[in-house]
């Protein structure tokens, strides 16, 4: 450091190294207990401070939508107000300033962000960095099984508490479950197989309305298809059944694109499975006994958020598993060298059959979920708008990696709905965003990594160590 | 009866015969050597054999049995292994990664380990990680493991294709030009590890090359290509000797 430094940067720099450094020894045990601490915290005393800041309610995700409201509103009146303050100009009588919409949240928002998720989480997290990380190196040492479900109960519990204190937060946390599970069952396809596949809403829809048309048969009294058939009670234990036929179907329609597609190297896939999209739209809108274009509705409540949380748990898993294994690593080989692949006893095709109807059937099975969430199915949510958002996220998010379907998947689900109030504006920004990402960093944010939740659970710092 | 057999083959490429009439012995843990001048059709040979094209006439046998129309994995799953002239690595995958995925054939475990990670998974995935790690220590990138191919030399990329191709456990590994692009000190490294391998698991080799030294004194069979004919086979002394060799090669060759 050159000596004409002044001392107060030199503290700045320190402090700002020690930060880092302690943000760094953080475990992932610590960052989620912080934040089982700040949703109940929350839960206690968020209606107080919405009080206290005089705000219209509880910022619903992150105070993103306040945000975003606020943002149109400047954007929508910024116009006005110009050409007004342009005549006083003219006028030469200038005297006001660009009014500010009434209840005018967004510093309020942050504010409550602040106060009640960051600084909560970010204090608990490093002030308890050595008994975290005591608790993380125990639980490293049972067996990963029991501590990994050890986790996903605690962050489990997080995500209940905060999704309870909102209708809409609980829709919102589901829809991005689902997404994280079509991101990555289409990551599957577009990113470990490296084909270019479009039909993932088509899957969706497929698995959609499979599972739909069970339990709507079996348990709800409907125009369509009669009484009920079994008591409702039952419909809980039948649920897991009828997304597997939803994923099925699903996998069955993937099998009609893989036949023709796989036969020989080429980019078929992609125009073959764009035309099935267009196929299983109108397919569903021209078949009158499942509603039709109308949509089919009276879909019992089956997908609360455990059930959902479970499904995306187990979709995790098991990709997560198999691009892990040498079978599934295949995918990788035949994407880089086909040839090569082959010779290297490698049975390319049926690797990418296995891999084309394994992805299919996690998007059927997320459809189903969608379909049970909503409680409502209609064919045109499964169109050119559906594949934009889902390719935006595998691609935004990056190729070849389960962190980035994740990331991918939550980060575009939140962009999402900050876009809501600008309405038809977000079908021109998603698709815009998927342009710039393709061409400024084709593979995506987070490519090319590979999720080891032992690796990400471990403990960061030696328990014997000083911290 | 030989381990591998071909019987008067012939292919054609639409109306260019690249490969006349070729005719094949080789007997288990024997190197075969094939030599020949630019696109006489060594290369063209091999992709035949391992079923990347199908001749347009003859038979290839391997243990006796007819491999042709065989899809190029079930014949590498029934002992061909092989390199390739141009290296055909997998650009995004690691060393380790490489030589594992060629134990692909040996896999048991099939899609429900692969879905769920059972027991017999593990096992499996870590019978072949032990056994990858005495093939990359032989081939000497046992240091690289866990890099991605790409960052490699060059002439360590070359070995590690002929790591993978071992860990198919061949019972002849088809060398393409595995001293193209090295210098005369990575030539004698890479005549060093050949001979190792070849003495550690008893495979048999066969081996196009143009460095003639390295030929002669590897292989105890030669043959000579020339615009898809063999003008002549024998031993490395009646190789050098024949005249038809010299007249193809100019001496050019023979001189280093
Ligand atoms: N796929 C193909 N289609 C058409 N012609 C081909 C094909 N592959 C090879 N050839 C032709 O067949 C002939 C033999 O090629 P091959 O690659 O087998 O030669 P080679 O002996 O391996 O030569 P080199 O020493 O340069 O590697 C050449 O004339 C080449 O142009
Ligand atoms: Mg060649």
């Amino acid at each position: 450091m050159t000596p004409d430094n002044p001392t107060s940067e030199k503290h700045y720099l320190r402090l700002r190294h020690n930060v880092q450094h302690r943000l760094s020894l953080v475990p992932i045990l610590g960052w989620l207990l912080g934040a089982l601490l700040a949703v109940i915290l929350e839960q206690l005393a968020g209606d107080y401070l919405v009080d206290a800041l005089d705000m219209d309610k509880m910022p619903s995700l992150l105070g993103i939508l306040a945000i975003a409201k606020d943002i149109k509103y400047f954007l929508w009146q910024g116009w006005d107000q110009l050409v007004i303050i342009g005549k006083m100009f003219a006028g030469g009588a200038f005297s006001g300033v660009v009014s500010v919409p009434d209840p005018f949240q967004t510093p309020r928002v942050l504010l409550y962000v602040f106060l009640v998720y960051f600084l909560p989480i970010a204090l608990f997290g490093t002030l308890t960095i050595r008994p975290a990380n005591w608790m993380a190196d125990k639980l490293s040492k049972l067996p990963s099984a029991v501590s990994v479900i050890g986790y996903l109960i605690l962050l489990y519990l997080v995500m209940h508490i905060w999704a309870d204190m909102s209708a809409y937060r609980g829709m919102a946390l589901r829809f991005t479950l689902i997404a994280v599970m079509l991101t990555l069952s289409l990551n599957v396809i577009n990113g470990y197989m490296g084909e270019f596949s479009c039909s993932h809403p088509g899957f969706m829809a497929l698995g959609a309305y499979g599972a739909s048309v069970v339990t709507v048969v079996l348990f709800a009294n409907d125009k369509l298809f009669g009484a009920a058939l079994l008591p409702k009670f039952l419909a809980p234990a039948f649920f897991p059944l009828a997304l597997v036929v939803g994923g099925a179907v699903a996998s069955f329609g993937a099998l009609l694109i893989a036949v023709p597609s796989f036969r020989t190297r080429g980019d078929y896939l992609a125009i073959i499975s764009l035309a099935f999209l267009f196929i299983v739209k109108s397919l569903i809108e021209n078949l009158e006994i499942v509603g039709g274009p109308r949509g089919l509705k009276g879909q019992p409540d089956l997908a609360s958020l455990p059930v959902v949380f479970t499904w995306a748990v187990l979709c995790i898993w098991t990709i997560n598993n198999f691009v892990r294994s040498t079978l599934g690593k295949a995918l990788n080989a035949v994407r880089d060298d086909e040839v090569a692949a082959n010779a290297m006893t490698v049975n390319t095709r049926r690797t990418k059959m296995t891999a084309f109807l394994f992805g299919a059937f996690w998007a059927g099975v997320a459809g189903g979920l969608f379909a049970h969430v909503l409680r409502y199915v209609n064919p045109a949510t499964f169109g050119l708008q559906k594949l934009a958002e889902v390719l935006a996220m595998v691609y935004f998010g990056g190729l070849n990696s389960v962190y980035g379907s994740i990331v991918g998947a939550v980060s575009i689900s939140l962009l999402s709905e900050a876009l809501r109030p600008f309405e038809l504006f977000k079908w021109v920004i998603i698709p815009l965003l998927l342009i710039l990402v393709m061409i400024y960093r084709p593979t995506g944010l987070i490519a090319f990594r590979e999720f080891d939740v032992r690796s990400v659970l471990k403990p960061k710092q030696n328990p014997e160590s000083e911290v | 009866m030989a381990l591998l057999e071909v019987h008067h083959m012939s292919h054609d490429f639409g109306g260019l015969r690249a490969v006349n009439n070729y005719s094949l012995n080789i007997e288990p843990g024997e190197i075969h050597g094939l030599i020949g001048p630019n696109g006489a059709g060594k290369t063209t040979i091999f992709n035949l054999i391992t079923g990347i094209y199908r001749p347009t006439e003859g038979d290839i046998r391997l243990d006796n049995a007819s491999i042709v129309g065989l899809q190029p994995y079930q014949i590498a799953a029934r002992g061909l292994g092989r390199t390739f002239q141009n290296l055909q690595l997998w650009r995004h995958m690691t060393v380790l990664e490489h030589v594992m995925m060629a134990r692909y054939s040996k896999l048991t475990y099939g899609l429900v380990g692969a879905f769920f990670g059972t027991p017999k998974r593990k096992r499996e995935e870590s019978e072949s990680r032990e056994k990858a790690q005495v093939l990359m220590e032989l081939f000497g990138v046992d240091r690289f493991a866990n890099q991605i191919v790409l960052n490699l030399p060059y002439g360590a990329q070359r070995r590690v294709e002929m790591a993978r191709a071992m860990a198919m456990e061949p019972k002849i590994l088809f060398l393409d030009e595995p001293t193209a692009g090295m210098n005369p000190e990575e030539l004698i490294q890479m005549m060093e590890i050949i001979r190792r391998a070849h003495r550690k698991f008893g495979v048999g080799i066969f081996l196009i090359e143009h460095r003639m030294r390295f030929v002669m004194e590897l292989c105890q069979e030669i043959q000579t290509l020339v615009f898809g004919e063999v003008i002549a086979e024998g031993t490395p002394e009646e190789i050098q000797n024949n005249p038809k060799v010299i007249e193809a090669y100019l001496g050019s060759e023979m001189v280093e």
